[in-house]
């Protein structure tokens, strides 16, 4: 019950046959493909003082999206104690007993929403079995006893026990199976469905050490990095010895690294060559960095450019693609049948992850033993990089999980992390590794760009007819770069009624990752401008248009119809059931008074929506646009199904607004490269949205009778289209290439 | 060299180079870590603190010129978080991933000293140079009024 391994083995299937884009990262899924972990034990999760008070372990790692509260919440719940009465302690990192810890594919919440339940109500069973034995019940009348807020009472003789008091006994017991505890009716919750304040909310505002950039150890050294301009490129030669000379320079470290350059490039590729210099303080060896003259060998990625991938994409986009994805129906019949057919090519830039803390780690080599404060989403597969990496075993590793300033997938992959610990077992001190900012740009793992050729068609009737496109994107041919691409059932598939997905790869030298909504977070851009041309093209108007869509599903899904409906699956290659899709549309609709916007100059609505990761979301975003092309975002409405249960309110809100500013900020950054460097390096050339620039966001929820989902991703992708839907609608100019500024508009 | 401060109402006295930044003083000299690094450029105001009751960005603040003006951060503002401005963050749970928060509180704190009863857009401008990544700049706006009334309630209001 802790995972569905069917849902693992077949995205494993689904990569490995070559023909999934990478959908999503999958890493984390496939990871744990091998052996589901056993019963969780709650033991583990529930630590109860004399007093009553109850410590909760919470097992993933938290970069903001609110994992540290989210799963504590659901063993509360079920525990039957008082939110009051919680405490909550991050659990270092120990899959054996806490099973998966991570965050990440908004996976927390659908993943721990049984288990994590079922660990509190196993606890629960355990106090009142310690409470009947202890007032010497039979096994027969233990259904007599009942719990109320940290409370075991039995009724029929008035007595009753705190937990504080049951503790020590209940701890000794054997655990109940989980399959075979009890759950509350969703009725009787009083923690699920009620906003619980951050868990480190006042830690923040006092500005108490919490990141892990704030971890300090005595003896502590500080570590930069000096890499090559260029991806993977090595050192030839350095002035080591003068830089070792300079004030507060303790240690000067050639890395030689582990990347080959090629075609594709994997998740985690491997070490970047570079330079540590190990300092008293961070901003010595930043210092001393700027005395470094390097000699670098660039190797092959020097060729690589913006410009030179543009080319290359568009001579792929002409020829034939390389491969169908998935095809259905007679698509040139189709096309050449239609009424009307529209032809567009869209293009979507590189971007980087910039996480507000840029990324680092601390580490500490002593007597054969590796301790590390990771800010790792993905810790278990840092562990075990590391122990590869530095050739040492992972049973000589402690991980203590650190709150990080933002993920939003970069803290996926944890090459900071593997940095830190190879610098600590070259030195005999404790190391805190920062990257600047620069560093953090330059080497980010890219949110990768793409060009897609699409033709549509509409009939008389004003309803599509066909969709055909053709996504040009980066790899070697068999396995495209991860973080960049779509499934074979990413909408309009399965709905248009003749349908084909073709697909071209050109080399990409560089790393790439997930980036929130990995994959959607482009392609519904992508398909939701397009479905709003159609129906322009159609005179329809878009939702009217989109809603008829749904309405009338053609094709089974690539996966299979099994769980289309009523799919409560975890994780997996979920599907699109489109009552849902056209649930959000509808009350998205509702909200921001669609069918009575008006029209003036300047100024217009657009929508969009979108289904990923379980979770559904439609946005509707008035804009305006000034005469210079400037463009103001007035207010956004969002609609949303995740399910049954919001299960903390005021934070599932603040997903939703941070969906919205993150999307926004995509919509005008880049990252280009000229002779393989990238020419961005801060927030003045990789630009964040501020607050002058945002919107007005009213987030609402359409509960549905469906396993609560996550929130981190799903809430993003809507609002890119819905922004640009909305400059069509005020200016009556299509936006077909990103980011803004290469389309002739920017933000005011 | 030996430099003397005065940060969060103490005297103290640190040995780093004149042109050491602020920020780095703090964090890892004064083992102060609640002020953030987030650009060096001051571009984004993570590392803002107040000196001589205004908002700086230390990032790009050198040691050797604060002189005699007292240096606030964010454990100075109110060690155990009566603030307004952060009884209303803690109000309202502002927070996402936090990191940028102790300079959006110190931006906020300057911007009440000076402006009583903020209006949006003078929220706007005191506050624009702070960014968050989250998208908690609703939430910011919203704290930031809340902290006004209950500071110096407004009697039009």
């Amino acid at each position: 019950m802790q995972i569905n391994r069917r849902s693992f083995l077949r995205i494993s299937a689904l990569a490995g046959g070559g023909l999934a884009l990478n959908l999503r990262t999958s890493k984390f899924a496939l990871a744990q493909a091998p052996g589901a972990p056993p019963d969780l034990t709650p033991q583990a999760f529930i630590h109860i003082a004399k007093d009553g008070i109850v410590t909760i372990m919470a097992r993933a790692s938290e970069s903001g999206q609110g994992m540290r509260i989210m799963l504590p919440m659901l063993i509360a719940e079920e525990l039957d104690v008082d939110w009051k009465d919680v405490r909550i302690q991050q659990a270092d990192l120990n899959e054996k007993i806490y099973g998966r810890q991570f965050s990440g594919g908004s996976a927390n919440t659908p993943m721990g929403w049984e288990p994590m339940r079922r660990v509190g109500a196993a606890g629960r069973q355990l106090l009142i079995t310690a409470a009947a034995q202890t007032w010497g019940l039979p096994a027969d009348q233990m259904d007599q006893c009942t719990t109320k807020a940290g409370r075991v009472l039995h009724s029929a003789s008035g007595r009753s026990l705190g937990y504080g008091e049951l503790a020590a006994k209940a701890a000794a017991l054997p655990a109940p199976a989980l399959s075979s505890v009890k759950l509350k009716d969703p009725k009787d919750y009083r923690i699920i469905g009620h906003s619980q304040p951050g868990v480190d909310t006042r830690a923040i505002v006092t500005g108490k050490p919490l990141f892990g950039i704030d971890v300090e150890l005595p003896g502590m050294l500080y570590a930069s990095i000096e890499k090559a301009p260029v991806f993977a490129g090595k050192v030839k030669t350095a002035n080591i010895d003068q830089i070792k000379a300079l004030p507060g320079v303790r240690h000067v470290i050639v890395i030689d690294g582990g990347i080959t350059p090629a075609a594709f490039t994997p998740w985690e590729p491997g070490m970047e060559p570079g330079i540590a210099i190990v300092a008293d303080t961070w901003w010595h060896a930043q210092q001393a960095r700027k005395k470094l003259k390097v000699d670098w060998d660039l190797g092959p990625a020097a060729t690589q450019s913006t410009d030179g991938f543009a080319a290359k994409a568009a001579e792929l986009l002409k020829a034939t693609p390389e491969r169908a994805v998935r095809k259905y129906g007679d698509i040139d019949a189709a096309l050449g049948a239609s009424a009307k057919t529209v032809e567009a090519t869209y293009q979507f830039p590189f971007i980087a992850h910039v996480t507000m803390e840029p990324q680092g780690s601390t580490a500490h080599w002593k007597d054969g033993k590796l301790e590390m404060w990771s800010t790792s989403t993905l810790p278990a597969d840092g562990l075990a990089l590391v122990a590869k990496t530095l050739g040492i075993e992972q049973s000589d590793i402690t991980t203590h999980m650190v709150r990080s300033g933002g993920s939003f997938g970069r803290r996926l992959q944890n090459d900071y992390l593997v940095e830190a610990a190879w610098i600590a077992k070259h030195i005999d001190a404790p190391v805190k590794l920062l990257w600047s900012r620069e560093d953090d740009v330059a080497h980010d793992p890219f949110r990768p760009g793409a060009t897609v050729g699409l033709k549509g068609g509409v009939d008389a009737q004003g309803k599509m007819t066909a969709w055909r496109h053709h996504f040009v994107t980066f790899g070697d041919g068999k396995q495209a770069t991860s973080g960049g691409g779509m499934g074979q059932d990413s909408f309009p598939a399965g709905f248009a009624p003749a349908y084909a997905l073709h697909i071209s790869m050109q080399p990409l030298m560089l790393r790439t990752g997930a980036l929130r909504a990995p994959g959607d977070n482009a392609y519904c851009w992508v398909a939701q401008s397009f479905i709003d041309e159609l129906a322009h093209a159609a005179g329809r108007d878009p939702l009217e248009f989109q809603l008829e869509l749904l309405s009338n599903k053609k094709m089974p899904w690539s996966s299979g119809e099994h769980d289309a409906v009523g799919d409560h699956e975890p994780t997996g290659p979920s599907v699109l059931i489109p009552e849902r899709f056209k649930g959000v549309l509808e009350l998205v609709a509702e909200k921001s008074g669609w069918a009575k916007r008006t029209k003036e100059p300047g100024r217009g609505m657009g929508i969009a929506a979108w289904f990923c990761h379980l979770g559904y979301f439609a946005e509707v975003a008035d804009v305006s646009v000034d005469a210079d092309n400037r463009v103001t975002v007035h207010r956004v409405w969002a609609a949303g199904d995740v399910g049954s249960q919001i299960i903390n309110p005021n934070a599932a809100e603040s997903m939703g607004h941070g969906g919205i500013m993150e999307g926004m900020g995509h919509l005008a950054q880049e990252i280009t490269l000229v002779d393989g460097v990238i020419q961005q390096s801060n927030f003045h050339n990789h630009p964040l949205m501020r607050m002058r620039q945002a919107p007005k966001m009213e987030v609402y929820w359409r509960k549905t009778d469906y396993a609560p989902t996550g929130l981190g991703e799903p809430t993003l992708p809507p609002i890119l289209p819905a922004v640009t839907n909305a400059i069509f609608a005020a200016t009556g100019k299509r936006i077909r290439t990103l980011p803004l500024q290469r389309s002739g508009f920017s933000w005011a | 060299m030996s430099i003397q401060l005065k940060v969060n109402n103490v005297a103290t006295t640190v040995d780093a180079p004149p042109e050491m930044p602020l920020l780095w003083v703090l964090r890892d000299l004064l083992h102060l870590k609640g002020s953030k690094y987030g650009c060096g450029l001051g571009l984004c105001g993570a590392c803002t603190v107040m000196v001589g009751g205004h908002a700086v960005r230390s990032c790009i603040t050198p040691v050797g010129t604060i002189g005699t003006d007292p240096v606030t951060t964010i454990e100075g503002l109110s060690p155990e978080g009566l603030h307004p401005v952060q009884v209303a963050w803690e109000a309202l749970d502002v927070p996402q991933c936090g990191y940028c928060q102790a300079g959006q509180i110190m931006s906020a704190a300057a911007l009440l000293q000076h402006t009583a009863h903020p209006s949006d857009s003078e929220i706007d401008d005191a506050m624009s140079g702070n960014l968050c990544r989250c998208g908690t700049y609703t939430r910011i706006r919203q704290a930031i009024h809340e902290a006004a009334q209950n500071a110096t309630p407004n009697p039009t209001k």
